[in-house]
């Protein structure tokens, strides 16, 4: 396979979008192609990440739309629809048509307008990808999963409500150092938690996650131009390879997997990863991960190998994955503080590890970052795509 | 015809008699701490400055609960409304939001409208609550009328109270039906709904003194999304 280099990213600021959908994901797609500055290179290709707009904006067919948009014909047009891991794939795919040598150039844009709709609805909607017949009808949604995922693991791991809040009151903080990010809004230890107030700021959810372990419900729009070496180096922009993309699936209820808190896609995705790269976690200099909620930032550090199981909660209570610790997690503030309009996650995390590695990061760059890790987690884990970038010297 | 003071003494409602309300602290989950404190007459201009720009935003229905707020402070400054009150709730003396309300008699209170300029801390949650509590623990009234008109706002009373259904009574408002708050669910929330400490300290109360107002700009960032703390 050709390799392949991510020469341009883009985003729109998250949160709640006054424009339509196709406007959000034109300009994140034009903001990304402005970044790559092509010239008379043209795009052989668009693939679109995406979970609900079918249902949420009675808009179908959207990559077509996007090419409309951008005029950018005959282009290629793909939608890709795979829960909160959407982006990754939809990523995975630009990717193997640069590899296989189908084309040359691919533009990758990730949107997702969810605000269009109640929360009520917007929770039902992505409720949606539970079991139906084992989850769903039952009124099962993704924070009382969460939920009871946070418990076992809490019980099991000496994880408490503290360790919970801190990944919180990290995220928030590294928000408030990205400009796109959906709350600029930083919260402490004692209003969430010890003060007697916190009752009411910080209200549960699904216990024993409350409303600051969960992220927010997000507008919003990702963009990354992907190209062959040859176009890169010819184009002569900064090189951030991608070195390595795994993935990985487990069972589609959470019931049926002998240990509920073992997050299995997440360790083989990054397993796959990793392997493809030629390098370990001890290599990686920052992370994103997919903390809808808090819990999942610390269980997916383990699972992806950066900590030992059970031992991700002591890396964060070190500072080890704070700016400036060895292991920055999150810096542009997670699903958690940054937002998360499902099928733009993906591809916004690997927008932010593309600025980390440029050295284009503003107040949140972590210093002499050359491999970065993501981790985008579909469903509640039965789906998920982690992706290794580097940067070429 | 009488003279203005008896025609102006015909056209105010007659009051009953208020305790004032006791201002109390709250730690936000930002760590700030937010005085809730009742306002005078001479305060109300500055509130009216605050909520002007906002007539025209639609999010969340701040035009409408601006206009009316607007006509109901005028209207509180001017003795247009039976025992009208105001509180504010003031970070290191900025605006955070604002409530009011007023008596209908002696056992039934009005709930009319809560501002939050301050987004993302529930300034607007914890100043609703100040406001039931006014009604419950310092009047000492048996019942509050309440209507929404956002559906935040009924998803914040409504439900998470949750409030009882009293469609036979009009609330002034008008629009949706009453519902209403009893004091067994007030008492039955508070644990989880109201909260704040008393006495506020010298030095906090003197902090939220004088009313100062967010910069234009930065109110409506925050109202319609942004959630900055900027002053």
């Amino acid at each position: 396979m050709r390799p392949v280099s991510i020469i341009g990213a883009g985003m729109t600021k998250f949160g709640r979008s006054e424009w339509p959908l196709s406007k959000l994901m034109s300009v994140a797609s034009l903001a990304a192609l402005h970044h790559a500055d092509l010239g008379d290179v043209k795009v052989d290709g668009v693939v679109v990440a995406n979970m609900g707009a079918a249902r949420l904006n009675r808009q179908t067919a959207i990559a077509s739309a996007l090419v409309d948009s951008l005029n950018i014909f005959p282009a290629t047009a793909e939608s890709v629809e795979n829960g909160p891991a959407s982006g990754a794939s939809a990523f995975k795919v630009g990717y193997q048509a640069i590899a296989s040598g189908m084309a040359d150039v691919v533009l990758v844009t990730g949107v997702e307008m969810m605000r269009a709709v109640n929360n009520l609805e917007a929770t039902d909607f992505v409720a949606s990808l539970s079991h139906p017949e084992a989850e769903y009808i039952y009124g099962v949604t993704l924070p009382s999963l969460a939920g009871m995922f946070a418990r076992l693991y809490m019980e099991r791991y000496g994880v408490t409500r503290e360790h919970l809040a801190r990944v919180a009151i990290k995220n928030h903080d590294n928000a408030m150092k990205n400009p796109y990010a959906h709350i600029h809004q930083t919260v402490t230890m004692e209003g969430i938690l010890t003060a007697p107030e916190a009752v009411v700021n910080n209200p549960p959810i699904a216990e024993p996650l409350h409303m600051f372990d969960c992220c927010p419900v997000s507008d919003g729009a990702a963009s990354l131009v992907l190209a062959s070496q040859e176009v890169a180096e010819k184009l002569g922009r900064p090189i951030v390879r991608i070195a390595g993309i795994g993935q990985a699936t487990d069972t589609h209820a959470v019931q049926n997997r002998p240990d509920p808190t073992e997050l299995t896609a997440v360790r083989l995705a990054a397993q796959k990863a990793f392997s493809m790269a030629g390098i370990t976690p001890k290599d990686i200099d920052v992370a994103e991960l997919h903390d809808a909620f808090t819990i999942l930032e610390i269980a997916e550090s383990e699972e992806a190998g950066f900590f030992k199981k059970g031992e991700g909660h002591k890396a964060l209570e070190k500072g080890i994955t704070s700016l400036g610790g060895k292991l920055p997690i999150n810096p542009s503030g997670g699903l958690k503080a940054k937002g998360h309009p499902v099928g733009a996650t993906g591809v916004a995390q690997l927008v932010e590890l593309t600025w980390q590695l440029r050295g284009e990061a503003g107040e949140r760059q972590v210093q002499k970052a050359k491999n970065a890790f993501a981790c985008n987690f579909g469903g509640f884990g039965n789906n998920v795509v982690a992706t290794v970038l580097t940067r070429e010297v | 015809m009488g003279n203005v003071d008896e025609l102006e003494a015909l056209l105010r409602p007659p009051a009953l008699d208020m305790p004032p309300y006791p201002p109390k602290a709250i730690t936000l989950a930002s760590g700030e701490k937010m005085v809730v404190r009742q306002i005078d007459r001479d305060e109300v201009p500055i509130l009216l400055e605050a909520i002007y720009p906002l007539l025209w935003v639609e999010r969340d229905y701040y035009d409408i609960v601006s206009a009316r707020l607007f006509g109901e402070l005028l209207a509180y400054k001017r003795y247009r409304v039976k025992n009208e009150y105001v509180l504010v709730g003031l970070i290191d003396g900025v605006l955070a939001g604002m409530v009011n309300g007023h008596l209908v008699d002696e056992k039934v209170g009005m709930s009319y409208h809560t501002m939050t300029i301050r987004r993302g801390l529930r300034v607007g949650s914890h100043l609703f609550a100040a406001k039931m509590e006014y009604h419950m623990e310092f009047l000492n009234q048996e019942e509050v009328l309440i209507v929404a008109e956002s559906p935040i706002g009924f998803r914040r009373w409504m439900i998470e109270y949750p409030l009882q259904k009293k469609y036979e009574v009009p609330h002034e408002l008008g629009g949706g039906p009453s519902w209403v708050l009893t004091r067994d669910t007030y008492f039955a929330a508070k644990p989880r709904l109201v909260s704040g400490s008393r006495p506020v300290s010298s030095e906090l109360l003197a902090s939220a003194e004088t009313i100062v107002l967010p910069a234009e700009e930065t109110v409506k960032k925050q109202v319609l999304g942004g959630k900055g703390g900027e002053k």
